[in-house]
């Protein structure tokens, strides 16, 4: 078993036939993954990567029978490349352009809720289960079959607790890049929820760093859901506090949000903290003996 | 992006919420005509600097005489104003926005944010306003309201009682506070806030509500759609270095230590410089140079990162996605012959072909050190910088 995505995952990419569309489509393919068509509107009919183009995600739905679909098309676009999949019925979107404005997230995240969809992103490397299917923009090689369950905030830290749990053989259940931005489509607790009931995954590797209230509110989750070994690191322990405007933003922080605040929420709850980027595959190691 | 409060009253302005008659000016020889122009015989003159605190500091000054503003003009225009809430440099004053003075009864406080926990918009509201409002939050959070609202809701009456409730409105206050909430929504979804304050929101001797300052934020992402806001950035309150390598889409925001960074993703980025610290050391920047770090890119960060006299060693840490690390290899030797980098670089390169890239950089006729593994390329850097 994996989490949301496998080999049986069919796959069609938004903005297939721009330039980063092709180029992670094309790594994408010879992963493994089963793209079975691509969407580019005014492009209909046309065969890109040997692969149908289609005018919108409603035609490559009835054709090609899709159950997950990748976004490429530039910010300005993904609110309406999203819903739009959303509404033909795709039921997991991966979204991996960054500098989708905050607004049109809101307005996404609460139709996606409704419609019973799963988004990662935006602003995420995607998500890849080593393997079988690799649906985003992560180095396929560094990645190994395996047991480690991975999430993370941000693209390459990502790939750095990859490598470490691929070097000592622990190997990857799936990874999930869930994104950095304010408004995200899936939290760490949505992905935590899948690793707790995946049974292939036998410990999660959950990679946080400063800022928003993200990796307190998974941590009080962990305490009370999630029965198996969670390893955590947060980036951001030596960053200088920022220049500010007004009191709003520390006003709903409430002194939450530092690394410091963040790694002592998590020990509380039974997380075990990496004290160092290096150290996350090691302390992979101490805890699962 | 900030705007000055100058500018956010200007908005206020147009989305009919009240503010106060005021000119701002950008030479003191126009102070008096400034005066005349509002009129009366009292007004405030305030720094324009995109951070609070201001008055703290002395950047806001209570005058009944034009030329005192001349004089208050003369003493802060082309001057850094530090505040609290700036760097230890401070902000550089180029503006002074005049106002005629508003009797003040008493003091609230306002904002809405977007709040990730709840995925809305939430105003924060309290009766106590000024400038020990987080404090306030924190010893007597029973004064503060969080009410949130919802991008489908089209009615915000309940929202505006509720909040009035907190702010201890008077029934005609309430009737002012009512369509000030719409406007105010109106203003935060339409102009793609992300940011918005009034602290304090005043009641005036009249009893009236009145907006005395605006903060106000825009996200940075919508502005391809607010072009007429995207005029109003101010690139001289930003960081000259950090607003340089934003022009090349590169994020980089100067550290007092001497170890210069550079590194791919906001994250790693983090985690190198707290790789860094660990091995005793100390960042000298935070430098993010993005997704694909092409020869142009690295050779433009190198410059930044070098632009600081304190940097004793570069270290390059690039964890290569879907890039080849022999191409990365080729830009980062390319990029330094080309800048002619006199100090220690060291280079560790992870991802696909991290083997022949390191190979490249070390057939290279340059000083470089390749080193596979970060914590020990973090640990040469830092005894590198000693």
């Amino acid at each position: 078993m994996s989490i949301l995505v496998n080999k049986d995952t069919r796959l069609i990419v938004q903005g297939f036939t721009g330039s980063q569309g092709t180029l992670h489509s094309e790594q994408s393919i010879e992963y493994g993954t089963n793209i079975v068509g691509g969407v580019t509107p005014g492009k209909g009919g046309k065969i890109h990567l040997n692969k149908p183009v289609y005018n919108s995600v409603e035609e490559a739905v009835k054709e090609v029978s899709p159950n997950a679909s990748i976004i490429f098309v530039p910010a300005k676009f993904c609110k309406a490349s999203i819903l739009e999949a959303a509404e033909a019925g795709i039921k997991l979107i991966i979204c991996i352009t960054e500098g989708v404005p905050t607004l049109d997230m809101l307005e996404v995240k609460k139709k996606v809720d409704e419609l019973g969809v799963r988004l990662i992103g935006p602003n995420c490397p995607g998500v890849i289960t080593p393997g079988e299917a690799k649906l985003g923009i992560m180095p396929g090689s560094i990645h190994l079959p395996g047991s480690i369950g991975i999430i993370s905030r941000s693209g390459t830290l990502t790939y750095e607790a990859v490598k470490q749990t691929t070097d000592l053989g622990f190997g990857q259940s799936s990874c999930v890049g869930i994104g950095g931005d304010p408004i995200p489509g899936s939290s760490f607790i949505d992905m935590l929820k899948l690793f707790e009931e995946d049974e292939q995954t036998e410990a999660i590797v959950m990679v946080g760093e400063i800022g928003g209230n993200a990796e307190e509110a998974a941590a009080d989750y962990i305490k009370n859901n999630v029965n198996k070994p969670v390893i955590s690191y947060i980036a951001g322990q030596t960053a200088p506090a920022g220049k500010r405007m007004g009191h709003a933003g520390a006003i709903i922080a409430g002194g939450k949000g530092t690394a410091a605040e963040k790694i002592k929420k998590l020990k509380e709850c039974g997380v075990h903290v990496a004290d160092n980027l290096v150290s996350i595959g090691s302390k992979v190691a101490e805890v699962l003996g | 992006m900030n705007l000055h409060e100058y500018q956010g009253k200007l908005l206020f302005a147009e989305y009919n919420l009240p503010v106060s008659k005021g000119k701002v000016i950008f030479d003191a020889k126009d102070a008096i005509d400034a005066c005349d122009e509002i009129g009366g015989d009292k007004w405030v003159v305030k720094a324009q600097v995109h951070a609070g605190g201001r008055g703290k500091s002395g950047g806001v000054q209570l005058i009944d005489n034009p030329e005192q503003a001349i004089e208050f003009a003369q003493k802060w225009l082309g001057n850094r104003l530090i505040t609290y809430q700036t760097d230890a440099v401070g902000q550089i004053v180029n503006s002074i926005l005049i106002e005629e003075c508003t009797d003040i009864a008493q003091e609230l406080y306002l904002s809405a944010v977007i709040d990730r926990d709840t995925q809305k918009i939430v105003f924060i509201g309290s009766s106590e306003g000024g400038v020990n409002i987080e404090e306030v939050a924190k010893n007597s959070p029973e004064k503060i309201i969080y009410q949130g609202v919802d991008l489908d809701d089209k009615d915000f009456s309940q929202h505006a009682e509720n909040i009035g409730k907190v702010l201890k409105l008077n029934p005609d206050q309430q009737n002012q506070f009512s369509p000030m909430l719409d406007n105010l929504v109106r203003l935060f979804v339409e102009k793609d806030l992300s940011l918005l304050e009034i602290n304090p929101l005043v009641i005036t001797k009249n009893g009236d509500l009145h907006c005395l300052d605006a903060k106000i934020n825009i996200d940075s992402n919508a502005l391809f759609r607010q072009p007429e806001l995207m005029e109003m950035h101010d690139e001289s309150q930003e960081d000259p270095q950090e607003a340089e390598a934003a022009k090349h889409d590169l994020s980089y925001v100067s550290l007092d230590g001497n170890i210069g960074c550079m590194v791919n993703g906001a994250g790693l980025a983090m985690g190198t410089m707290d790789t860094i610290k660990f091995f005793g050391g100390n960042p000298a920047n935070f430098l993010d140079v993005g997704g694909t770090a092409t020869q142009e890119r690295v050779a433009k960060a190198f410059k930044i990162i070098l632009k600081d006299p304190e940097v004793k060693v570069v270290l390059v840490n690039i964890f290569g996605g879907i890039v080849r690390c022999d191409l990365i290899a080729e830009g980062i030797v390319a990029a330094i012959k080309e800048v002619g980098i006199e100090v220690p670089v060291v280079v560790r390169l992870e991802g696909n072909n991290a083997e022949i890239g390191a190979k490249i950089l070390e057939e290279s006729d340059i000083k470089v050190e390749s080193i596979n593994d970060l914590g020990s390329a973090a640990k040469k850097s830092v005894e590198l910088a000693k």
